[in-house]
């Protein structure tokens, strides 16, 4: 579904990804890990087509398609989800008009008829009780005055809503106490699925205890330089990163 | 044309218009306006040397040659769209003058008073004159004393004491053009008395690209214990002159909130004047104003706390597209006397284009010294994140910028409490956004 060839990418004029290599199949869960500033939310951030990052080298087939080449709305509209490690408060916008409008938007770009409020109402409700969330969160404008837990449902609650094919999670579970760690990964792993490839971007192991990924990579200085199954995530939990570090040094 | 000579225009305008206006109400109402052209020949149009006017340039105003409004007709469906159809009571102005037959003032409770000017000091001399011109500055604001000098027609509304007035009264003004550039007065006054509750919308109207000049003066007067909402909605046409004081006076206990919603005017300068003079008031301003191309839309604000334990709260916001420019100027001032107030006041523009251009300036003047005083400006434009979050959601990039560019607007207009009128504002600024 996800075919990563030798990415390269700099903000500014710091090369921040030198070498990217990464394919991810239909069905797998794959978890990304790495220390802080190895270039994960830099990842995260090119695959959903943040304009700050400047692709220098290399390509992004999704689906046989060049992503890179695409808008961030057209990268969503093809199936491509980020939920966000800072998901961002728009005041004034209700969380229902958003996620109507992102739904339609959607639906259109496949042809589908867009949905009415009371067939949208109806798809979220479902949804909603999955993630623990109280339907008056949808009348709030989006994120505004929620707690970080709330802000990392709702993440979770619109990838529900919006069913991609490609869901990519960066550090959602940064700043989480485990009640809300175990109901985002209850979220997500609703969500596995044959027909659905999920990235799990995280600088710990936490939540793979509850996501269970089929593959580990360990991203360092802007190279994938080990992977292995989820037994890495528990050996990186109890010796650091500095030992691949070493290894690959070697 | 030269200001002297613009000036000078204006009163003999007002010889001539005299004979015609002597006729209306008594005769110390023909003295308040002779009082009022000798001050505005006195003061003359502010300049930009002028502290007040100093991003505000007239000489649009004054190079233009105004003629007295003439009688008018207009489209019924206009009133609709402006009232977004809703029923109840309402005055229609069309070129400055009452129109009885468009207008609406059935079935009003016991006591109260919706009329033209001219009917209301027939019929209520008693509820009207102590009022009339009691509050706005004639003496040194020269459009003020140029209303007041011209004093015709306008709303009037009067409120018995403990009255409860459920559905909203609208004000409409409506200015047709002709061949020439008109010029009207309308003045104002509501009176509402001790414990009564009303929502009044007061709108100015025009259309196409009418050239035109409205100088308008409202005088709001809460009693005791009133609780009033008054909207002011400006759809003038795009080549109009607008200028509007709304004084609002305020006595003990009273709640008085107002908002200023600004689309058209190519000059707009709308000054809002509230005096709390009595214990426990409560005061709100909101104001949004939308502009784009050479409009040029100045709001001042003006808070007087004479009394202490009275609050106000200020949030005014401005969408500025094309060359548009925009002044807020927000004065609160504190009296010895007044305190535990507690102001609050906010400004914030959001500017679409590299030419649009604002001029915000909060004031704060205290002189007691047990307040609680917060101001705040913000100047931007829309949050690059925030569009970025929007569009991985699969919105496009144009819809993203107009709906942060809603919901930046939508803020303020969903703060008033008429209805249909909150919701008819919201399909307005969603239609304002498609049409950028």
């Amino acid at each position: 579904m996800l075919t990563i060839f030798n990415l390269h990418a700099r903000v500014d004029d710091k090369e921040i990804l030198k070498g990217v290599n990464l394919k991810l199949k239909a069905g797998e869960v794959h978890a990304i890990m790495g220390p802080n500033g190895s270039g994960k939310s830099t990842l995260a951030g090119v695959l959903a087509g943040r304009d700050a990052f400047d692709v220098t080298e290399g390509d992004v087939l999704f689906e046989g398609k060049n992503l890179l080449d695409m808008d961030p709305e057209e990268r969503a509209r093809e199936g491509v989800f980020l939920a966000f490690q800072y998901p961002v408060e728009i005041p004034g916008v209700s969380n229902t008009y958003f996620l109507r409008a992102a739904v339609n938007a959607i639906r259109k770009h496949r042809g589908e008829e867009e949905l009415d409020a009371v067939e949208f109402l109806q798809l979220v409700r479902e949804k909603l009780n999955v993630l623990h969330i109280d339907e008056e969160l949808l009348k709030r404008p989006v994120n505004e005055g929620f707690s970080g837990g709330e802000k990392k449902r709702n993440e979770i609650f619109q990838m529900a809503v919006i069913n991609p094919k490609l869901c990519i999670l960066d550090e959602t579970d940064s700043g989480l106490d485990i009640d809300a760690l175990r109901t985002v990964a209850d979220g997500v792993n609703a969500m596995r699925s044959k027909d659905r490839a999920i990235l799990v971007i995280t600088h710990y192991q936490r939540l793979l205890n509850y996501i269970v990924p089929d593959k580990v990579h360990v991203l360092m200085d802007g190279r994938i330089v080990k992977s292995g199954g989820k037994e890495l995530a528990l050996e990186l939990e109890s010796k650091g990163y500095d030992w691949i570090e070493q290894e690959v040094a070697v | 044309m030269p200001v002297l000579q613009a000036q000078n225009t204006f009163v003999s305008d007002f010889e001539r218009a005299e004979r015609e206006l002597s006729a209306i109400g008594p005769v110390a109402l023909h003295r308040l306006r002779e009082a009022a052209i000798q001050r505005f020949a006195a003061l003359g149009f502010p300049t930009l040397d002028d502290e007040e006017w100093r991003f505000t340039a007239l000489a649009p105003l004054t190079q233009t040659t105004f003629k007295a409004a003439r009688e008018g007709k207009v489209d019924p469906a206009l009133i609709d769209q402006m009232t977004f159809s809703a029923d109840g009571p309402r005055l229609v102005f069309v070129n400055g003058r009452f129109l009885a037959a468009q207008s609406s003032v059935q079935n009003l409770l016991a006591g109260v008073v919706v009329a033209g000017l001219g009917d209301a000091l027939k019929s209520h001399p008693d509820q009207f004159e102590p009022y009339l011109a009691q509050y706005a500055d004639y003496q040194d604001q020269a459009f003020t004393a140029l209303n007041t000098a011209f004093i015709q027609d306008g709303p009037f509304v009067f409120l018995p004491k403990n009255t409860v007035v459920d559905r909203p009264i609208y004000l409409i003004h409506i200015s047709v053009g002709g061949d020439a550039a008109t010029v009207t007065y309308p003045r104002g006054l509501i009176v509402a008395g001790s414990n009564t509750q009303a929502k009044i919308v007061e709108a100015f109207v025009g259309q196409g690209e009418d050239v035109y000049f409205t100088n308008a003066v409202t005088e709001l007067v809460a009693s005791e214990g009133a609780n009033i909402e008054y909207v002011k909605l400006q759809r003038e046409s795009l080549h109009a002159f607008h200028v509007h004081t709304l004084q609002l006076q305020l006595a003990k206990s009273s709640n008085v909130r107002s908002h200023t919603v600004n689309f058209g005017g190519r000059l707009v300068r709308n000054e809002v004047n509230a005096v709390l003079d009595g214990e426990g008031c409560e005061c709100t301003l909101n104001g949004l104003s939308i502009a784009t191309g050479e409009q040029h839309v100045d709001n001042h604000t003006r808070i007087d706390h004479a009394k202490p334990h009275c609050a106000s709260h200020e949030l005014y916001k401005s969408i500025l597209d094309g060359n548009a420019h925009g002044v807020f100027n927000g004065r609160i001032y504190v009296h010895p006397d007044a305190q535990k107030t507690d102001a609050k006041q906010t400004n914030q523009t959001l500017l679409l284009s590299e030419n649009a251009v604002i001029d915000a300036m909060p004031k704060l003047e205290i002189f007691a010294d047990d307040v609680k005083c917060t101001h705040g400006a913000t100047v931007g434009q829309l949050d690059a994140e925030s569009i970025f979050y929007l569009r991985s959601r699969g919105i496009d990039k144009d819809e993203a910028r107009a709906l942060l560019t809603y919901a930046f607007a939508n803020d303020i207009i969903s703060r008033i409490g008429v209805e249909p009128l909150r919701a008819g504002l919201e399909k307005l600024l969603i239609a304002t956004d498609e049409h950028r």
